[in-house]
């Protein structure tokens, strides 16, 4: 018996807290993670309006939110990867090869 | 339905939300990267936790599976692949702390608005998640099934080639130079 209200704070509290980690943080794999709750964050206020509506859309589109983070996962490290073969960085302020 | 249960759902919630944000926070906020996954790991767990508070089972298991055992291993191998001795010593924190600030500020005034603007709505307000009679629960991954293969065909095929271009894209990524 919790209202929807509670599941809405909890994802808004997770939301906050990755958006803070995708601004702040410089290295770019905690950005990345932080993306991931950001994404998880999303899920919980589908899952819960799909309880409260009894409907399981969203839970499917829930499922195809998880497709995606990890596409984006594999394609995210995939060019981190990538990156420090060349620079050896992982920081975010040092990825300025298109700065001039 | 007795109160015992009732309690117990608002206990289950209260606690797998806390765990959620404590290591959220925790996350963001650790020097080292590999605890920011550990911890990011936990708070993966304990929204499984939720989703199974929420009678989602088919979700909670992909989300362990999924999240857990797929996405997080490959950012821990490539924590592992990704020398970061260096990086660990460096300043953590890019010195935007006052734009975090205002975004965030911006997305809690949002929802503050959209809860005033709840209370003030005729009838009552909120509304709440009223507890499942425990042997009537419909099978949670029978009807996502049905969902997913019969309204959404479509998205389903599209995601699977998402998928395909993101392994494409991976190989090619992390690929060594000829």
């Amino acid at each position: 018996m919790l209202p929807i209200g509670h599941y809405l704070f909890l994802g808004l509290a997770l939301f906050i807290v990755g958006v803070i980690g995708v601004v702040t943080r410089r290295n770019v794999i905690v950005v990345l993670m932080s993306i991931e709750l950001i994404l998880n964050a999303v899920n919980i206020n589908l899952v819960a309006f799909s309880r409260l509506y009894g409907d399981v859309a969203g839970q499917v589109f829930a499922l195809f939110i998880i497709a995606d983070a990890a596409a984006e996962a594999a394609v995210g490290l995939g060019i981190i990867i990538a990156f420090f073969r060349n620079r050896e960085t992982v920081l975010a302020d040092e990825m300025d090869l298109l700065k001039w | 339905m007795p109160l015992r249960i009732l309690m117990l759902d608002q206990v289950i919630f209260y606690f797998f939300a806390a765990i959620a944000v404590v290591s959220a926070i925790l996350t963001v906020t650790r020097r080292n990267v590999v605890h920011s996954a550990i911890f990011l790991i936990t708070a993966l767990l304990a929204t499984a936790g939720i989703f199974l508070q929420l009678r989602a089972e088919f979700l909670f298991i992909v989300q362990i599976i999924l999240y857990v055992g797929g996405i997080m291993v490959l950012f821990v191998f490539v924590i592992m692949l990704v020398n970061l001795d260096v990086a660990v010593r460096q300043l953590q924190f890019a010195r935007q702390k006052w734009v975090a600030m205002l975004i965030s500020l911006a997305l809690a005034a949002q929802v503050g608005l959209m809860l005033w603007s709840t209370g003030k709505m005729p009838g009552q307000g909120m509304p709440v998640l009223v507890a499942a009679p425990v042997d009537k629960l419909p099978p949670n991954s029978e009807a996502v099934a049905r969902s997913l293969f019969e309204s959404y065909l479509l998205p389903f095929e599209i995601a699977s080639v998402l998928l395909l271009v993101a392994m494409i894209g991976a190989v090619v990524m992390a690929k060594k130079r000829a």
